[in-house]
């Protein structure tokens, strides 16, 4: 072993990038390794609710007392990831008194700040609620972006030595003498930024640790070590609405069930969600009835939303662990904690750790005590930091005004700008003038692309998670190929188009599960636009055959002296003399 | 008006109904050519429309039919017996096609009726669109014309990356060299300005750089220096709207090439000097036009439409006719709207076929063979939309345009055909009722 403990970490998601973060602060020397993009998996396919823990007040309260006070600590660390929305458990007259009154107290006994609101005063909050909701309790729920948050602790851990490698799967967790000494990976594109078009490799990675935090995936990387890791991966839909029709993330207050929560998130609402266990995290069906459910049930609580325009449904999985010895049958009944598997201890195989289970909103808990595992392993002495120190772009407010005066931005960009790169926000955007706005929906302007492709390469996805360019109303339809174009020349015209087509596709995936009403006539006119003026679907450029260009139409102008000068039809047929 | 009047409706009972011969609903391609076959018959003509023409948003080109299951399409009248049988241009036949272009070619200032072929322009993407008719301005930029070629974008325009478009065509194996260039454009406009601010300055001549140069001059300034080897220099469609003649002229003339706009997409400039030249049109043939009102409801004995209800503010006016064209475009144009339980034509409720299962609607890939894209009402071949029983929903009601479905418009680049037969067939056929 080296004098400082190589240690690699499979996955990343949140835990992933969190635990990458934290050793590498700690000192230790860390490569993380990726499939897809940062946040491929069940990370960059949630609601981005931050828990107030109120959730798991009456049915697991241990998972509820860490998630308030991880909920004050991301507050603290990632204030340019959190919007804080306040969150409300409401009553209908259908759901009991009884458990308005256990959840009232569960939080009470978890430290959950908490009050109770009558119907009037609910409404008051949030005036599109239903006439008939009873009354409600406030909890400190919050909105966090997920996408942001994982690319800030990537990036941190990035600043304190760490290596990242995005689109690099293990294709082998390589064990000599019964232990775990590194894995192989292919990368996809080679190693570095991904590249559209650049010819794959693989490579081997010794380490003196393994760190499996692919969540979900968790028992495939178990499995190319030869252990068992039980995970019980289910699955959820989430729709995202094209407006806030509420403020506050507003929960149903009722024991379990499907489809009873709403979450503001930007410029959009995401209503979730159902919880279904699936044999497999990456096929699974998408199924209608679970977007009808989800619009159905939550217009009780907010009539608006059955007339409403969705503009996309996704689905995630969650990383669901419980000992194999409990035999829950439900997956809601399934504890929401999370597992440290030590492999050593438990398989007795050395060198490798898994941690399953947990939640976004306890993520930085679950790096740590993973952390602190490997460290002691080790014998490291450093300590968490990572509770104190804030992520890159979260430092310091002031800089926000001070930019957007500085860069002259009308206020809607300025503001999503400055909310989205935090302290960055002046360094970004004084990289780039003139600035224009690439994609109107979410206000993105050049700049801030600019910045994530140098992070993301032609990835245009990581660029969209990055800044949430094309993720609004028009799904790309009047940007992505001004995204695209950004690229180019660093990257050559064949490449661009490539990452153009993946970013359309990616973007249609999830439109197709909205496709009625407002939307399809807005997934109606992206198809129009992409296909009718800018040809993108017959593009002879991609086609194979050679085009007979003398077999077309080349103009009717008469063949001027040299080929050049103002030759003009001379066409009085009803025309001005031609303009 | 005071604050009651915002509020009441009026009803529509014991008021007069304004009475035509033929109203149009709709103001696309597809109902001014309508209006204007109608009124070529003699008929007394209205057309109202809901919203600003969507003729604005549209990229300008006039294409016919230029794709065939993937294929790229010489000539589009041959092509047509290639469609499946249940497409609009089988239905009315390539006479009502070549009819609807000639009546176009006699109202717009627009090149390629000298042949039948498709030509392929060069659009804001970098590829070529096979188009049947096309802009002036858009003439000497066609792709299977051999000079070499400068593409200039500007800084603050990311709908057209000329370098990008440049290579892009270059990859397609154009028969010319092919450049792209990025420069600032003249005078201080916002980052984000609209595009007829850049059409505004040139019209205008305005004065620029601290009051050295005109707007004109200046980009000629920047411009030349990157001139040399090509014999034709391509922009953004931006160049002037009032006096385009006169900007390209002079462009033309000082930087000593041809010079050419490229189709962009919405607000496209080209789209907005197309409405406003068929508008006139619709004018000079004595058509009376009415917009920013919907149709919302109406009236029929079963057999034949009585009157449509037209909201203005707030009131509530009955417009009858003799015949009526239903022309208020497709899921884009919500002429055709949906819900998550089922598809159906806004304004008459005409049948429109669609799969049950609305996971059906779509295909998986994003330019795959959608059914929504061929949602619409179904046409006879005198343009009556028919009833789930194949008889017409009403005698004295035809459709036009993108409202009539079995076409995959964008796919096989054929909108503006289908608009102009249909559009012809359903104004010319109401026309000949009437008088």
């Amino acid at each position: 072993m080296a004098s400082v403990p190589h240690i690699t970490v499979v996955g990343g998601g949140s835990t992933g990038t969190g635990i990458a973060r934290d050793l590498a602060m700690r000192g230790l020397d860390v490569t993380l390794v990726e499939k897809g993009n940062l946040t491929h998996g069940t990370t960059g396919r949630m609601h981005g609710l931050l828990h107030s823990g109120g959730r798991y007040a009456v049915s697991d309260q241990k998972s509820a007392r860490e998630c308030v006070e991880e909920n004050f600590v991301l507050r603290d660390i990632a204030s340019h990831c959190v919007e804080e929305t306040g969150g409300l458990f409401v009553k209908r007259p259908e759901d009991t008194e009884a458990y308005f009154e256990e959840k009232l107290q569960g939080c009470r006994d978890c430290d959950i700040p908490v009050e109770v609101l009558t119907g009037a005063e609910a409404r008051e909050v949030e005036p599109h609620l239903a006439s008939d909701v009873d009354k409600a309790i406030s909890v400190p729920d919050a909105a966090i972006d997920p996408f942001r948050l994982c690319v800030s602790n990537a990036l941190d851990a990035e600043r304190h030595g760490a290596r990242v490698e995005t689109h690099a799967e293990v294709t082998d967790v390589l064990v000599e003498g019964g232990e775990v000494v590194g894995v192989e990976i292919r990368h996809d594109s080679g190693p570095g930024k991904r590249v559209h078009g650049s010819p794959g490799s693989t490579e081997r990675i010794e380490t003196d640790h393994v760190v499996n935090a692919t969540g979900a995936w968790a028992g495939r990387i178990g499995a190319l070590a030869g252990v068992d890791v039980e995970v019980r991966p289910s699955k959820g839909v989430m729709t995202v609405m094209n407006t806030r029709q509420v403020d506050t993330v507003v929960n149903r207050c009722r024991p379990k069930g499907d489809a009873d929560i709403i979450v503001p998130h930007e410029t959009a609402c995401i209503l979730g969600t159902t919880d279904e266990e699936v044999r497999d995290p990456e096929e699974y069906p998408e199924e209608q009835w679970e977007v009808d459910l989800l619009i159905d049930e939550l217009s009780k609580l907010v009539p608006l939303l059955g007339e409403a325009r969705t503009i996309r449904s996704f689905w995630g999985v969650r990383p669901l662990y419980e000992p194999p010895e409990v035999g829950s049958t439900d997956p809601t009944d399934i504890t929401r904690d999370f597992f440290l598997l030590d492999h050593d201890e438990r398989d007795d195989l050395p060198g490798m750790t898994s941690i399953v289970g947990g939640k976004l909103t306890t993520y930085r808990m679950m790096a740590e005590s993973i952390a602190d595992h490997v460290c002691d392993r080790f014998g490291v002495a450093a300590t968490c930091r990572t509770a104190d120190e804030p992520l890159p772009g979260s430092e310091d407010h002031a800089v926000l005004d001070d930019a957007m005066q500085r860069f002259g931005l009308r206020s809607p960009v300025a503001r999503r700008s400055s909310q989205r790169l935090g302290s960055r926000t002046e360094s970004v955007l004084s990289r780039c003038d003139p600035n224009p706005v690439l994609c109107p929906c979410e206000a993105v302007s050049r700049a801030e692309v600019r910045d994530a492709v140098d992070q993301a390469g032609t990835d245009l996805n990581a660029v969209r998670l990055r800044t949430r360019a094309s993720m609004g109303n028009c799904q790309g339809g009047f940007c992505a190929h001004r995204i695209a174009s950004e690229l180019h020349p660093t990257y050559d015209e064949p490449t661009v188009d490539d990452a153009l087509a993946e970013l359309v596709e990616e973007r249609w995936k999830g439109e197709r599960h909205a496709l009625w009403g407002q939307q399809l006539s807005q997934a109606a006119l992206k198809y129009t636009l992409q296909a009718t003026t800018m040809n993108r679907d017959a593009d002879p450029a991609a086609a194979e055959g050679d085009v007979d260009w003398d077999a077309f139409d080349a103009g009717d102008r008469p063949v001027a002296d040299g080929g050049r000068g103002g030759v003009h039809r001379d066409d009085t047929d009803g025309g001005n003399g031609g303009d | 008006m005071d604050a009651a009047a915002y509020t009441a409706t009026t009803p529509t009972e014991g008021t007069v109904a304004i009475e035509d011969d033929v109203l149009v609903v709709g103001g696309g391609l597809a109902g001014v050519t309508a209006a204007l076959a109608a009124a070529r018959e003699g008929a007394r003509v209205r057309l109202v429309s809901h919203k600003e023409s969507t003729l604005r948003q549209a990229s300008g080109v006039v294409d016919a039919l230029g794709v065939v299951d993937g294929d790229l399409v010489t000539n589009p009248f041959e092509a047509v017996e290639r469609l499946p049988e249940s497409h609009p241009y089988r239905t009315v036949g390539t006479d009502a096609l070549r009819a609807g272009l000639d009546l176009f070619d006699s109202v717009a200032d627009y090149e390629g009726s000298h042949t039948d072929a498709n030509a392929l322009v060069p659009t804001h993407g970098g590829t070529v669109k096979p188009t049947a008719r096309y802009p002036v301005s858009v003439a000497p930029g066609l792709a299977s014309d051999a000079r070499s070629t400068l593409l200039v974008g500007f800084e603050t325009l990311p709908d057209f990356d000329a370098p990008q478009a440049a290579a892009h065509l270059d990859r397609a194996g154009v028969p010319f060299e092919v450049r792209g260039v990025t420069l600032p454009f003249p005078g201080d406009l916002r980052a984000d300005a609209a595009i007829t601010r850049y059409a505004d300055l040139l019209d205008e001549a305005t004065t620029v750089d601290g009051g050295r140069v005109d707007a004109r001059t200046a980009l000629v300034e920047r411009v030349k220096p990157h001139c040399s080897g090509a014999e034709r220099v391509g922009f953004p469609a931006l160049l002037g709207f009032e006096e385009r003649e006169a900007v390209r002229a002079e462009l033309s003339d000082r930087l000593g090439v041809d010079v050419f706009e490229v189709p962009m997409g919405p607000p496209s400039l080209l789209g907005m000097r197309l409405a406003e030249r068929l508008y006139a049109a619709l004018d000079d043939a004595g058509v009376g036009v009415e917009t920013g009102n919907p149709v919302v409801d109406v009236t029929s004995d079963g057999e034949r439409v009585r009157e449509v209800t037209v909201e203005r503010t707030h009131t509530r006016v009955p417009y009858a006719a003799e015949q009526y064209v239903l022309a208020t475009g497709g899921l884009v144009g919500k002429g055709i709207v949906s819900n998550r339980e089922a598809v159906r034509e806004r304004v008459f409720d005409c049948h429109v076929p669609h799969p049950a299962d609305r996971y059906d609607w779509s295909a998986a890939g994003a330019y795959g063979d959608h059914a929504f894209a061929r949602f619409g009402v179904r046409i006879d071949a005198e343009g009556r939309p028919q009833d789930a029983d194949g008889d017409p929903e009403y005698e004295n009601l035809r459709a036009a345009g993108s409202v009539v479905g079995g076409a995959d418009v964008a796919a096989e680049k054929s909108a503006s055909g289908v608009s102009l037969a249909t559009g012809y067939v359903a104004g010319r056929r109401a026309g000949e009722e009437v008088t």
